[in-house]
């Protein structure tokens, strides 16, 4: 067995594959156009352990469609980059729940990736909705105790249809990454 | 419906740690708490499909418009594998890299080398059914940075690959044979494992080299592979 090649960073300067449309995964002669769903916004900002603006990541989410599949019907993937205020910023459908393991259901929820110089590996992280039922009974949220770490770990409504997560990479109100 | 299959998890060493004191840029940016190991579920081990129909192929870098960038024109080629040796077939291989003057066509970059109007510095490409790829480019430059006094990054071209999982997602490295700044990059230096680094390090490859045209090198691509036991049983 070979293992796996050494992850590196992405270093600062990765915007020649910054493709702005993608942050719309609803874009017109997109692979999503015409998919009926739930309409959102997922924004947020993030932070250092300064907690200044990550100006220069690279935020990538993975998310399955309003019926809770993946790629059936809905191509989930988008990418943005962070701006000078650190901010990242989709367009997409709101997700259904996600078959779990055994017969665990996951809440809805869209996998927040960030890429970055200083990161020699990407972090890996969920935006869950807030008020969601399944919530409480989800296999990973259920996995952390403390109610102020978990609630890093769930977006909140900030007016229509516009749901925030902020990600902090280190520190006070550090945000939880997953070991994926 | 029976549980997806995990992806194995890799050994420490042979990935670079988050916390990497030489690499100054770390040292605000790596997450301070454990990660929380989360068992593997389809949202781990499914990832996008890419149509070509919306994400183009573009694998000459060597040209804008029929017009030739400077430098040293190479050819890059090598195969997208698991950890058991099963090719991955249609992975879509992004690349990016500086110039041969070592300036990146970016604004951010202010490094004092001259930009080339006919090189912009970016492919895709989709492997083959055997997981093989191929891109033309022209070999990238050195560049200073500021993490240290005198710092140089090695020459490098930076690739993201998606498998067939989230799980497998990775951005990395391609670094060139004999270059004398690796021994000094905390960058590369941040994996423990020799062999791991070396595996970052393309080999100069004849059959690859096109006669009258480009220099040509190898760099193989290991995903992670799936893990034998199921997670059920943990």
């Amino acid at each position: 067995m070979t293992p796996a090649t050494a992850h590196q960073t992405a270093g600062p300067y990765w915007h020649m594959i910054d493709f702005p449309e993608w942050a719309d995964l609803l874009r017109a002669d997109g692979p999503n156009a015409g998919v009926e769903g739930d309409r959102i916004t997922l924004t947020g900002r993030i932070t250092d352990g300064d907690g200044a603006p990550v100006v220069d990541g690279l935020v990538e989410i993975w998310q399955a469609g309003p019926d809770g599949a993946y790629e059936a019907g809905f191509h989930g993937f988008g990418r943005c980059a962070t701006d000078n205020d650190g901010r990242y910023r989709f367009t997409t459908l709101k997700p259904g729940p996600v078959p779990g393991l055994g017969n665990a259901t996951q809440a809805p929820h869209i996998t927040v990736t960030v890429f970055a110089r200083g990161l020699m590996k990407h972090v890996v992280t969920r935006a869950y909705f807030e008020g969601e039922a399944l919530n409480a009974t989800d296999p990973v949220l259920t996995m952390v105790d403390d109610p102020a770490r978990r609630a890093t770990l769930v977006a909140k409504p900030a007016g229509a249809g516009v749901w925030t997560l902020d990600i902090v990479l280190q520190g006070e109100g550090e945000t939880v990454f997953l070991d994926v | 419906m029976s549980d997806p299959i995990p992806y194995r998890r890799p050994d420490p060493a042979t990935q670079p740690p988050y916390d990497a004191p030489s690499y100054g840029s770390t040292h605000k940016r790596h997450p301070k708490q454990a990660l929380l190991r989360v068992p593997h579920t389809l949202t781990e081990t499914s990832a996008p499909r890419f149509d070509q129909r919306f994400y183009a192929t573009q694998a000459d870098m060597s040209q804008v418009g029929g017009r030739g960038a400077l430098g040293e024109r190479i050819i890059v080629a090598g195969r997208v594998t698991d950890e058991d040796g099963r090719p991955c077939a249609n992975t879509m291989v992004e690349v990016w890299q500086a110039n041969a003057s070592g300036r990146y066509h970016h604004p951010r970059d202010q490094h004092d080398a001259p930009l080339d109007p006919n090189f912009e510095g970016r492919a895709r490409i989709f492997t083959d059914a055997e997981g093989r790829y191929s891109f033309t480019s022209i070999k990238p430059g050195a560049y200073p940075w500021r993490n240290h006094w005198n710092a140089w990054r090695p020459i490098h071209i930076h690739f993201g690959l998606h498998g067939a999982g989230w799980a497998q997602r990775m951005i990395t490295q391609m670094y060139f044979p004999g270059d004398p700044l690796l021994a000094l990059d905390p960058i590369f230096n941040t994996t423990a494992d020799e062999a791991a680094r070396n595996r970052l390090v393309s080999t100069f490859d004849l059959e690859i080299t096109k006669p009258e045209w480009a220099l040509g090198y190898r760099f193989d691509i290991v995903l992670r592979g799936r893990d034998a036991t199921p997670f059920e049983n943990a």
